[in-house]
């Protein structure tokens, strides 16, 4: 029987292995942000330890920056949090891209954006969102802060290796369905711990044809499926993504580094643990309704009814999520109406991101009674999209435009929905008081959302985009 | 950290299935740079009104449920984001073992690492325990060395948890000190990994 790409690298990153214990695996990229290192930090300082690798280890602060005023913290908790890591990261050696670098951004956008992110490699960082990075082909998971203080002391963790799940998807997407789409879909069909367990190895004509923001956005959602990791076997379109990347091998070095990652691919014969085909063709532009990623059905559908519910426990569930987002079962999904619109996260505030909303939104106005910004995703992103006259775009219909951070996906710093507000955000999780105390999010496309600014209630972006075609 | 033998005490339910990171720590509350001090902020949305004052209809502020070191909860638990916030505040608050079908996978691991017992029984197993645990007073007892749970009356049934985390837990060993007995294996790797570049 063959191996798959999954079986391939882990076993390349083994370093020990005993009967009875989980293996002890070699990490070769560990990235750091301000909230889940200080506890990390503070126990390697008690007990007179190092940072073991201070060359595979890269920081940034994201979380609890603010987006609008750099200048000014006014928050003392968050502003001691982020000198203390900057302290950390002099005190142990690490680099960190700080509030002012160029190069500062959310950690998954920036990783891959410097070509720290390689494929073949096993990646780490103290977020659930690290499976971004497996749309180079390399195991990349998160990790709580004890694993971030014992990855920082020994480059390794002791991981029981987990199943594998391969997930194909063949055919064409539909005008105005995306990769945020297609994972949206994919979470809706199989339930929010479908991939529990398991790594996902992404795969088909559909994930080939993708490019690399596109994979990123797949494989970041794939934690919202249960799995702590996803990802994609690496092909020209990676290739030509990390040529000339500030940390990618460079000249004759890549070219070799290139010949190893091709060997990066899943044998024809290869066994995985559990298998899931989606055809491409069924997949719609999505919309989430509820408290958990899975509540998410397509904008032409109406919310489901409490009748149709398989048990006790699932009524349940969509009874509390139905009363906390303030919808009535049954309701029609392109009635709910929006107050607020975020465009970014790590999921979808890429240069490819950008340009789709701008072009739903170019010459046009957001709709009064909708509050809307956009957060790009590192101030690479941000500098780029500005060369391209982007910024112009957005502000002209009635956007704010931001510096680079986490901003309104998890509202740890004051970009926050008011209670009882509906949003329309690009970002990853809809659980309850995500945005904001008595926040109510709906994870869509920057398509979507873009839409969703212009007219205040969700739209169909698939027959918007025919009927301008038609026009 | 100390070791984890038996611990015999009451049981609170939680019977919701899915039950996030977000919920059990709120975002707001992940800026301390410290480990201790967030019991105080477990499930805050919950358990807590608008004004700030205890929530009577949650169902951990009942008179009963005060005190409880045994938590069943239902399937999916802890699942969403890395942040071990979550485990530091259900330790703080005072439970030592967690109930449930089923577990999202950093949230167990991160249990494991902070000497929380995460139990993972059969769906019909923890449905059993959720009605018994709703009508207080209900006590049971985990013993982790024979790994078995018991209440006062006849029920009796074995977990299964990895040998090498029943070791970690029962003796409270510092996980990287005994990493850093194998510093030649990872020293013999780094140095193959660099010949290979």
């Amino acid at each position: 029987m063959g191996k798959s790409i999954i079986d391939k690298i882990w076993e390349k990153h083994v370093v020990h292995r005993e009967e009875g214990k989980p293996d002890l695996v070699y990490i070769d990229l560990h990235l750091v942000h301000e909230v889940t290192s200080p506890q990390a930090f503070s126990g390697l300082r008690m007990k007179n330890r190092k940072v073991r690798r201070p060359d595979k280890t890269f920081a940034t602060v994201d979380h609890n920056i603010p987006t609008d005023n750099r200048k000014v913290i006014n928050d003392p908790v968050a502003l001691n949090q982020m000198t203390t890591l900057e302290k950390n990261c002099l005190e142990f050696g690490i680099p960190l891209a700080g509030l002012d670098s160029p190069e500062q951004g959310i950690v998954h956008v920036i990783g891959p954006e410097l070509g720290l992110t390689q494929p073949g490699m096993t990646i780490v960082c103290g977020d659930s969102h690290t499976s971004t990075h497996g749309a180079f082909g390399s195991i990349a998971f998160g990790i709580g802060t004890s694993e971030v203080e014992h990855v920082m002391a020994t480059q390794t963790l002791w991981q029981s290796k987990p199943k594998t799940l391969k997930l194909e998807i063949n055919g064409d997407l539909k005008k105005g369905v995306t990769a945020k789409d297609v994972i949206l879909y994919i979470i809706a069909k199989n339930g929010i711990g479908f991939g529990t367990g398991h790594i996902i190895e992404y795969c088909g004509d559909a994930i080939a044809k993708m490019s690399m923001e596109e994979r990123m956005t797949i494989c970041n959602m794939s934690i919202e499926g249960g799995a702590r990791a996803g990802l994609v076997s690496p092909d020209e379109t990676t290739f030509a993504y990390l040529q000339g990347r500030k940390y990618a091998p460079e000249g004759a070095e890549f070219a070799q580094a290139v010949e190893n990652w091709k060997e990066l691919v899943s044998d024809p014969d290869a066994a995985y643990d559990k298998t899931i085909q989606i055809d491409a063709a069924d997949i719609a532009p999505m919309v989430s309704w509820g408290t958990n990623p899975s509540m998410t059905s397509k904008v032409n559908e109406k919310l489901p009814k409490l009748e149709e519910c398989k048990n006790e426990l699932e009524q349940k569930s969509l009874s509390r999520a139905l009363d906390y987002m303030g919808l009535q079962e049954g309701q029609k999904i392109e009635d709910i109406q929006i107050q607020h619109v975020f465009i970014g996260s790590c999921t979808n505030s890429r240069l490819e991101d950008l340009k789709q909303a701008a072009e739903i939104i170019r010459g046009k106005k957001v709709h009064p009674q909708v509050r809307a910004l956009v957060v790009p995703g590192s101030q690479q992103v941000k500098k780029q999209a500005e060369a391209e006259g982007l910024d112009l775009i957005f502000k002209q219909a009635g956007f704010e435009w931001r510096e680079s951070g986490c901003s309104m996906c998890l509202s740890m710093n004051n970009d926050i929905v008011p209670s009882g507000e509906h949003c329309a955000s690009t970002s990853n999780r809809n659980f309850e008081g995500r945005q904001g105390s008595g926040a109510r999010t709906h994870l869509v496309s920057p398509l979507m959302a873009a839409a969703a600014a212009l007219y205040g209630h969700f739209v169909d972006v698939g027959a918007l985009l025919s009927a301008e075609t038609v026009q | 950290m100390s070791g984890f033998k038996t611990l015999q005490g009451k049981a609170a339910a939680l019977d919701r299935a899915n039950v996030d990171t977000d919920q059990i720590i709120p975002k707001q509350f992940l800026k301390r740079i410290e480990k201790t001090g967030f019991g105080q902020y477990l499930f805050y949305d919950w358990r807590f009104t608008k004004d700030g004052l205890p929530n009577p209809e949650f169902e951990l502020n009942k008179e009963e449920n005060l005190g409880a070191p045994i938590l069943i909860a239902n399937e999916n638990f802890g699942c969403g984001s890395s942040r071990e916030h979550a485990p530091w505040a259900l330790g703080d608050y005072g439970f030592k073992v967690i109930i449930a079908p089923s577990f999202a996978d950093i949230f167990h691991q991160n249990c494991l690492k902070n000497g929380l017992l995460p139990i993972t029984l059969p769906a019909e197993t923890v449905e059993y325990l959720l009605k018994c645990a709703k009508s207080q007073p209900y006590e049971l007892k985990v013993d982790l060395q024979n790994q078995v749970i018991e209440d006062e009356h006849s029920f009796s049934v074995s977990f299964s948890i990895n040998d090498y985390w029943k070791k970690m837990l029962i003796n409270g060993w510092d996980e990287i000190e005994i990493t850093l007995q194998l510093e030649s294996s990872i020293s013999n790797f780094e140095e193959k990994l660099l010949a290979v570049q």
